[in-house]
Parts: C-alpha cells; structure tokens; sequence
C-alpha cells in the first residue's frame, strides 16, 4: 500500500484556544503599580521611663487631633502652611534662639565641614485622627524634605537631587539633608 | 482569439485568520509578563489616599501586605475596621506571627530588605494603624510603607 501523507492539524480553533487563556490572564492578574511613602519605624525603646533630652527649641512639635486639625508648636495652622514651615524650621538659622541649634557636620567625600542642624520634626497624632489626614501630613514633611534635598544638590551639583545618579553625591546629600521625623510613642501603648 | 472569463458571483474573499492565533499569543504574553497574579482576595473597603511625594515599591516579592479597612461585607463582619493578613481577618495580636511566617518565607539574605506594605483604607481612624505600627515594631519589621495612589499636583 502507498504511503499515505500525514493529514494536516486543523488550526482554526487555536484562536480560541489561545483567547481562552488570554482572558484567564486577564481576569486573574492586576496591573497596578504599589506606590507609597517609605518609612522607617523606629526600634522599640527599651525603658520606656527614661526621656531622651532634647532641647525644646529644636523640636517642631506637630500634633494632630481627632478633628483632624493641626497645631504645630502651640499654635493652629493650616496644612497647606505645613510645608514652608518645616522648610523654615529645619534650615541653617546660625545665633538665633528662635530656630534650632546649628553645629558643624564633616563629610568625609567632600572633605569639608558643613553647617547641620539639630532640629527634629515630631509627629504626633491622636487615636481619632484620620488616615487621610495623617497620609497629608507625612506628605507635606516628604513634600518639604525633599523640597530641602533639590535645593541642597542643586547648590552643589547643579543637578535636582531626584536626577542624581551617582550613588556618592546621592549618599552625601543624604547626609547633609537626614529626614529627621520622629513619630512620638503613643501614649495609651507605650507607657502605662 | 482571447476569451474574457465570466466572473459568477462576485462574493468578498475570505479574510485569511491563519495569523489571529499569533496575535492573540501576543497579546497573551504581553500581559502575562505586565501584570502580577492577584494573591489575595481583599475582603476590607480600599480607598487609598492621596500624595504627591511617593516612591514605587520595587521588588514585589520582597513586599508583604497587610489591609486594613471596613469589610467590604458589612452584615456579615459589621462595619468596625479590619485588619486582614493574607485571606484571612485577623487581630493585632497576629501580626507577630504573620511577619516571622513571612520571613521564613524568603530567603535568608533578602530577609532584611523585607518591607511591609500598609494597605489602610482613608476613613480609617488612626488607632488600629498605630496598634499595628507598634505591633510591627516589637517583631523587628522596620520598613513600612503608607500605600497611596499617586496625585498629579496641579501647576500654579
């Protein structure tokens, strides 16, 4: 008997196949990107009694109640103010009794001293307080960070620090600019 | 001599579909590398808020979740805020357990660059967010981060 030839495989349903599997894939998968605003918890203090002294002048007290509003060293403010005075007060302000003491940082890359400041921004907020007003606030602290950031890497580089790619100017601006945001035990966990 | 040939019936051609599988293999991979597996099912109320300053969180397999929000099911869990590990609703007292299970999961050398990812709803009162934190703190998972959509800030 002659050989017969294999009978071609009809393709006409791979189409449907390979759309079945397209929307499985679809229906299973997300394609959102997580986007957020990093933080970094502080490790839990081993005795709680004893306070950590800082000068009163170089602490920005931020306290935000559970109306949701705002004081910021004693006196009411509005969150869109929040930025420029955290801009402020974490500035160089040399002799001024107003602002934070100044004292000098010496970084090894540049091999310079650099004037620093000792200020702390405190963050406190209350049970009742919102999510939404607390994701607000650290916004306008990053907000006023890394406001502080471009300026300081455009002083020295001339480059906007999120344009930065070198991993040394970056570690150094870094260093001369720390997020310095401090977010106070809360009172009904930590001590009794 | 020549001889015209008599068209009969003029129908349209066939389109040839003998590439649609291609294209649609195409489209198939080109969302199986875009897109990530949903893990869980989210069973709190997510309404992120907004900011502008926000970084995107890379390495997603070095991210654990944790969700928190009103059920989505309020008859059947009531309407008080949930924390949700996993698929499961859960209290403050299992985040310990959850964060060491999700260490044993990776491997040893990437442990410390795990990032736990806060998926709170806005509504939420902040207490229950602090309760975690606090939690998250006492297990030695440092690294947070405030899961928030990305607002276009207006120019002025």
């Amino acid at each position: 008997m002659a050989k017969r030839a294999a009978p071609e495989i009809n393709a006409g349903s791979m189409a449907d196949i390979a759309f079945l599997l397209l929307i499985f894939f679809l229906v299973t998968t997300t394609m959102d990107v997580d986007t957020g605003i990093t933080r970094k918890l502080p490790p839990p203090v081993e005795n709680p009694d004893e306070d950590v002294d800082v000068k009163d002048r170089n602490v920005l007290k931020i306290l935000v109640n559970s109306h949701d509003m705002l004081m910021v060293d004693g006196k009411r403010m509005d969150i869109r103010q929040l930025k420029d005075k955290t801009k402020d007060f974490m500035a160089i302000h040399p002799d001024n009794s107003e602002y934070p003491e100044v004292t000098t940082k010496y970084i090894e890359e540049l091999g310079k001293e650099f004037p620093a400041t000792k200020g702390v921004v405190s963050l406190k907020n209350d049970r009742g307080t919102s999510y939404n007003m607390y994701i607000q606030v650290q916004n306008e602290l990053a907000k006023a960070f890394n406001e502080m950031k471009n300026e300081k890497s455009m002083e020295l580089f001339g480059v906007k620090y999120t344009q930065l790619v070198d991993d040394q100017k970056i570690k150094i601006i870094n260093k001369l600019v720390p997020v310095r945001i401090s977010e106070a035990e809360p009172e009904d966990i930590g001590g009794q | 001599m020549a001889r015209f040939k008599v068209k009969k019936g003029k129908g349209m051609p066939g389109i040839n579909t003998s590439s649609l599988p291609d294209i649609i293999f195409m489209l198939l991979f080109f969302f199986m590398v875009s897109t990530t597996m949903r893990e869980v099912t989210v069973r709190v109320r997510q309404n992120m808020p907004e900011a502008t300053e926000v970084q995107k969180l890379e390495k997603k397999s070095l991210v654990s979740f944790i969700y928190i929000g009103e059920p989505k099911n309020a008859k059947l869990f009531g309407t008080k805020p949930r924390i949700q590990l996993n698929d499961v609703f859960a209290e403050v007292d299992d985040i310990p357990e959850f964060v060491a299970k999700e260490r044993e999961a990776r491997d040893e050398a990437d442990r410390k660059f795990i990032t736990t990812s806060l998926k709170v709803d806005g509504a939420t009162k902040m207490g229950i967010v602090t309760d975690v934190k606090q939690e998250l703190r006492k297990s030695g998972a440092f690294k947070i981060n405030y899961s928030t959509r990305k607002k276009v800030e207006k120019q002025h």
